[in-house]
């Protein structure tokens, strides 16, 4: 499964957005979408768990859970082991 | 910075609150009323605009110096402090977020008319999160209708302007927030819930059926998440202490008047309450290093808007509202038990009734189990201290 896809399930799960997941754009601004930051602590507490990475004091912040998007480049540059 | 020194804007501050708020505190407390010789002092004195900038007229006083004044009326009345505190806290929120042309001209017409602002973010049927609205913003093309039912706005009625929550449109999630500026003339407020309390009663934070209707340039340019997390969070909790911290020093500074009292009727000897006022010192400089503290932490990364925002900071400024509001209510308490029951009476002159009653709104207004709850769920991602 690819990253984005794996991300988007992980939304399913835990972001309770009012919006649909699948008819949201990469680039789409989730806390339009209805995620709140006590969602956010479970989307993040599960990305850490799904791609075994830990996110650092330095990038908890709002936007780090803005889109798909920037989800990606965070999990991407943790993996890629620059902390 | 600014256009006075801290000590002469102190001076004023202790000069209006020895000659004004302090005469008045009794009354305002006994009738629920607004302190408005207390804000006529205020407001001749250009106070209410004491936070904005120069270049906008006010006299721009640094945040530690708002600070400090808050903690001096803290000294006086309660009610008064508190209010004032409230209404910096919106005019903090103009002053960092609201550079617009509107915002700065209603900077301007603030200082010319020393305009007093009031808040209304809790909304029935949301659960008590002021991050969450289900009232909403309706647009129309220029203008904007607004009605919300708010169950506390503190000084509703005495307020120039409310700034209010509400989603930013009709579909909008109930997070996604935006906050508006609402004026007087605009507004209605109908009461829907009294205002007859153990304590703050000046603050007179009845509830109300709001209904509002302006031009959409009173919607502050920034989401509320970003707002709350940069600005109005910190600065409620560090301002909400400071003039705790106020009403400490009072009650302290009433049982050291007693105790030296009762060592001048027998000189030689140590009154027996003394041992307690020594240690009652000692928690008040605890609480004072404790908000003195996480004010200078707050301005040290006032303008890291990103730090602002992480968890660490956020769990910092929760700790500081649990644990200040502990210590007044327990200075408060300690104080009344070196006065005795001089200071249980009301009409005494070492009457400690007032400010134990108002210290018990302290771990009340916004719950501290709701906070612990917050930090419970932010200590899980928090990685550092």
């Amino acid at each position: 499964m690819d990253t984005n896809t794996e991300i988007r399930n992980i939304l399913k799960q835990h972001a309770k957005l009012t919006a649909d997941v699948d008819t949201l754009g990469d680039d789409a601004d989730l806390y339009q979408a209805g995620m709140t930051s006590h969602a956010s602590v479970n989307l993040m507490l599960a990305l850490e768990d799904t791609f075994n990475v830990e996110f650092p004091e330095r990038m908890l912040r709002r936007r780090l859970f803005e889109s798909i998007t920037s989800i990606r480049s965070a999990v991407d540059e943790l993996k890629a082991g620059g902390s | 910075m600014g256009t006075l020194s801290r000590e002469e804007l102190l001076r004023k501050i202790h000069k209006i609150g020895a000659e004004v708020i302090r005469p008045a505190a009794a009354s305002v407390d006994k009738e629920a009323r607004f302190p408005r010789e207390a804000f006529e002092a205020l407001r001749a004195e250009k106070m209410l605009s004491v936070y904005v900038p120069e270049q906008f007229g006010g006299i721009g006083c640094s945040y530690a110096d708002l600070a400090a004044i808050c903690t001096a009326l803290g000294q006086y009345c309660g009610s008064t402090a508190m209010i004032f505190a409230m209404h910096q806290i919106q005019v903090a929120c103009i002053v960092r977020h609201g550079n617009t042309p509107y915002f700065q001209g209603y900077q301007r017409e603030l200082v010319e008319k020393q305009l007093l602002m009031g808040s209304a973010t809790t909304e029935e049927g949301i659960g008590g999160d002021v991050r969450t609205s289900s009232c909403h913003v309706a647009r129309d093309g220029d203008s904007f209708v607004l009605e919300k039912k708010a169950p506390v706005i503190s000084y509703g009625e005495e307020a120039d302007e409310i700034l209010v929550t509400a989603r930013r449109g009709p579909d909008a999630a109930s997070s996604d927030q935006s906050l508006v500026l609402v004026r007087k003339g605009d507004t209605v407020l109908e009461r829907t819930h009294t205002w007859d309390t153990m304590g703050m009663r000046g603050t007179c934070s009845l509830g109300y059926m709001l209904k509002a209707k302006g031009h959409v340039d009173q919607i502050l340019p920034v989401p509320y998440a970003d707002l709350s997390a940069q600005t109005m969070h910190a600065v409620s909790h560090t301002l909400w202490t400071s003039l705790w911290l106020g009403i400490a020093t009072d009650a302290v500074n009433q049982a050291r008047a007693y105790i030296r009292a009762e060592a001048r009727k027998k000189p030689g000897t140590v009154p027996p309450g003394a041992f307690r006022l020594a240690e009652l010192v000692v928690e008040l400089q605890s609480m004072r290093q404790g908000v003195q503290g996480a004010t200078r932490d707050y301005i040290e990364i006032m303008d890291d808007r990103d730090a602002l925002s992480g968890p660490s900071f956020t769990i910092r400024m929760n700790n500081l509202k649990i644990a200040a509001s502990r210590q007044l209510v327990r200075l408060c308490a300690d104080a009344l038990q070196i006065v005795g029951i001089t200071g249980y009476k009301a009409d005494s002159k070492y009457s400690l009734a007032r400010q134990l009653r108002d210290a018990y709104g302290a771990p009340l207004m916004i719950a501290n189990d709701r906070i612990l709850g917050n930090n419970s769920t932010l200590l899980l991602v928090a990685k550092d201290e």
